[in-house]
């Protein structure tokens, strides 16, 4: 932990001394003037409301994500023939740039929120699907032998057989899922909102403010932090601790 | 014609895929039908099979030639291998098996049964083989079985327990009038709880040996057939 801290307080230093070096605040402005201008933002509510729209928008692509490469992993994980199906669409997926979903999926779409969630559903939900299909191809199978004699009902076998072997590589996709989601819907948001963290970026992008960049950024950057060490992070390790015994 | 509540295993042939050979067949003409009540060894040297008659007759098996007739009702059956669920205490893997229509058992009895007193809330994480074995065979009685299908249960304890626990099978076994299918290589295991022993044997195992054994309130008929197996069986004699 102390290692951690001198490590965080190092990087803020260093900033300092690169704000100090090139001694100009619109190229590389200070932690100070960038704490400055976020607390503005904070105080008249610009920053509260964009980040509450960004993460609203985060959790439901990140929901959707989840929720639609889980299931197909697990099916793909359990069945041959499903994986046959569902895996050229998968490479596809994963192979196609960012971009090139974003743009495509408002096109088609619109310009909306549902579009914007799809794009980074699209763009997300593939690698779940990877990482959950090779935990549904690594179920013991053994203890589905077990289920099967004792003729345990389905429901059963779901959550108290299949669900601990998997939760591990779910928590795999959730921590990993977490970190892209956010930047790719900055990406979306950049592209076609008119609200958010990424429509913020923008603005002061185009106005060359580099102080409200790194100020929105920093700001949504910790609250994602914070989320990953305070929830993710911990799940993943309860989820693996049978693990650690067996 | 064996009615509803037989078990009735005809196994023609059973072969494993080779690969860059043909099929080995490792079964043949292995047929026999076991009645309520009745409690059947299944008796080979290592690798003879035992363990895919077992698979074929609960149905894990499918890919082989002949049929399989399970009885009606619940199974309760112990793996080689304990298969006991790393992430559930050892009370949570025995109640896991408890389906609709199983009287509630008490699991620290079980658990005291097989000699686990005091262990329900464990890992199974910390429990030695032999004990995880255990904790099968309770998981096994559990649902209070029609069919119990133990597959080397006493393997890793030692002869007295080993021997104590045979006892329990059998008399669980004998007052729910439930089948029993035992596979082991111990002669004196089958002598002490079978109504019938089988033997395997030969490449491919066919069933070299079906006898019926005697009242064990004689032991001289006990001991003609110990001989008499040890005799036509010489690795019935070693630990194989």
């Amino acid at each position: 932990m102390p290692i951690r801290a001198a490590s965080v307080l190092s990087l803020l230093a260093a900033w300092w001394l690169g704000a100090w070096l090139a001694a100009s605040p619109q190229m590389l402005p200070g932690p100070y003037r960038v704490v400055a201008f976020a607390w503005r933002e904070l105080s008249d509510g610009a920053l509260p409301l964009n980040i509450a729209i960004t993460l609203a928008r985060v959790i439901a692509a990140f929901a959707a994500a989840m929720l639609a490469g889980s299931v197909a992993g697990y099916l793909a994980g359990r069945s041959r023939r499903l994986d046959a199906v569902i895996d050229p669409w998968a490479v596809i997926a994963l192979n196609l740039p960012v971009l090139v979903v974003v743009v495509l999926t408002y096109i088609w779409v619109g310009l909306n929120d549902v579009a914007a969630v799809l794009a980074v559903t699209i763009a997300k939900a593939p690698t779940v699907f990877v990482t959950i299909r090779e935990g549904a191809r690594a179920l013991a199978p053994q203890l589905e032998e077990l289920a099967r004699v004792y003729r345990l009902p389905l429901a059963r076998r779901l959550r108290r057989i299949e669900a601990p072997q998997l939760l591990p590589y779910l928590a795999a996709a959730a921590r990993s899922g977490l970190s892209i989601t956010w930047k790719i819907v900055l990406i979306v948001e950049l592209l076609g909102r008119p609200n958010g963290v990424g429509f913020a970026l923008n603005l002061y992008f185009q106005s060359f403010n580099v102080t409200g960049v790194l100020a929105y950024g920093g700001a949504f950057a910790a609250i994602m932090l914070v989320a990953e060490t305070v929830l993710l992070q911990p799940w993943e390790r309860r989820a693996n601790a049978w693990r650690r015994h067996a | 014609m064996p009615g509803d509540g037989t078990l009735d295993v005809r196994i023609d042939a059973k072969a494993f895929a080779v690969p860059g050979s043909a099929p080995q067949t490792v079964l043949r003409d292995v047929g026999f039908a076991a009645f309520p009540g009745e409690i059947l060894a299944l008796l080979g040297h290592s690798g003879s099979g035992k363990s895919t008659v077992l698979r074929i007759a609960l149905g894990l098996d499918r890919d082989f030639a002949g049929r399989v007739r399970m009885p009606r009702g619940r199974i309760g059956v112990v793996f080689q291998e304990p298969r006991l669920l790393a992430w559930l205490t050892l009370a949570e893997n025995i109640r896991l098996v408890l389906t609709d229509g199983v009287p509630v058992p008490d699991v620290a009895d079980l658990l005291d049964m097989v000699g686990l007193p005091g262990v329900a809330d464990r890992l199974p994480s910390e429990l030695s083989l032999g004990m995880a074995r255990r904790v099968a065979l309770a998981r096994a009685l559990a649902v209070d079985p029609d069919t119990l299908v133990l597959d080397e249960p006493f393997a890793s304890l030692d002869r007295r327990l080993a021997a104590a626990l045979a006892v329990l099978v059998a008399e669980r076994a004998r007052r729910r009038h439930a089948i029993v299918l035992l596979a082991t290589h111990e002669l004196e295991h089958a002598l002490a709880i079978a109504d019938r022993i089988l033997v395997l044997a030969g490449h491919p195992a066919t069933l070299a040996a079906d006898v019926t054994v005697p009242d064990r309130a004689d032991p001289r008929a006990l001991d003609a057939l110990r001989d008499a197996l040890l005799e036509r069986f010489a690795f019935l004699g070693t630990d194989a």
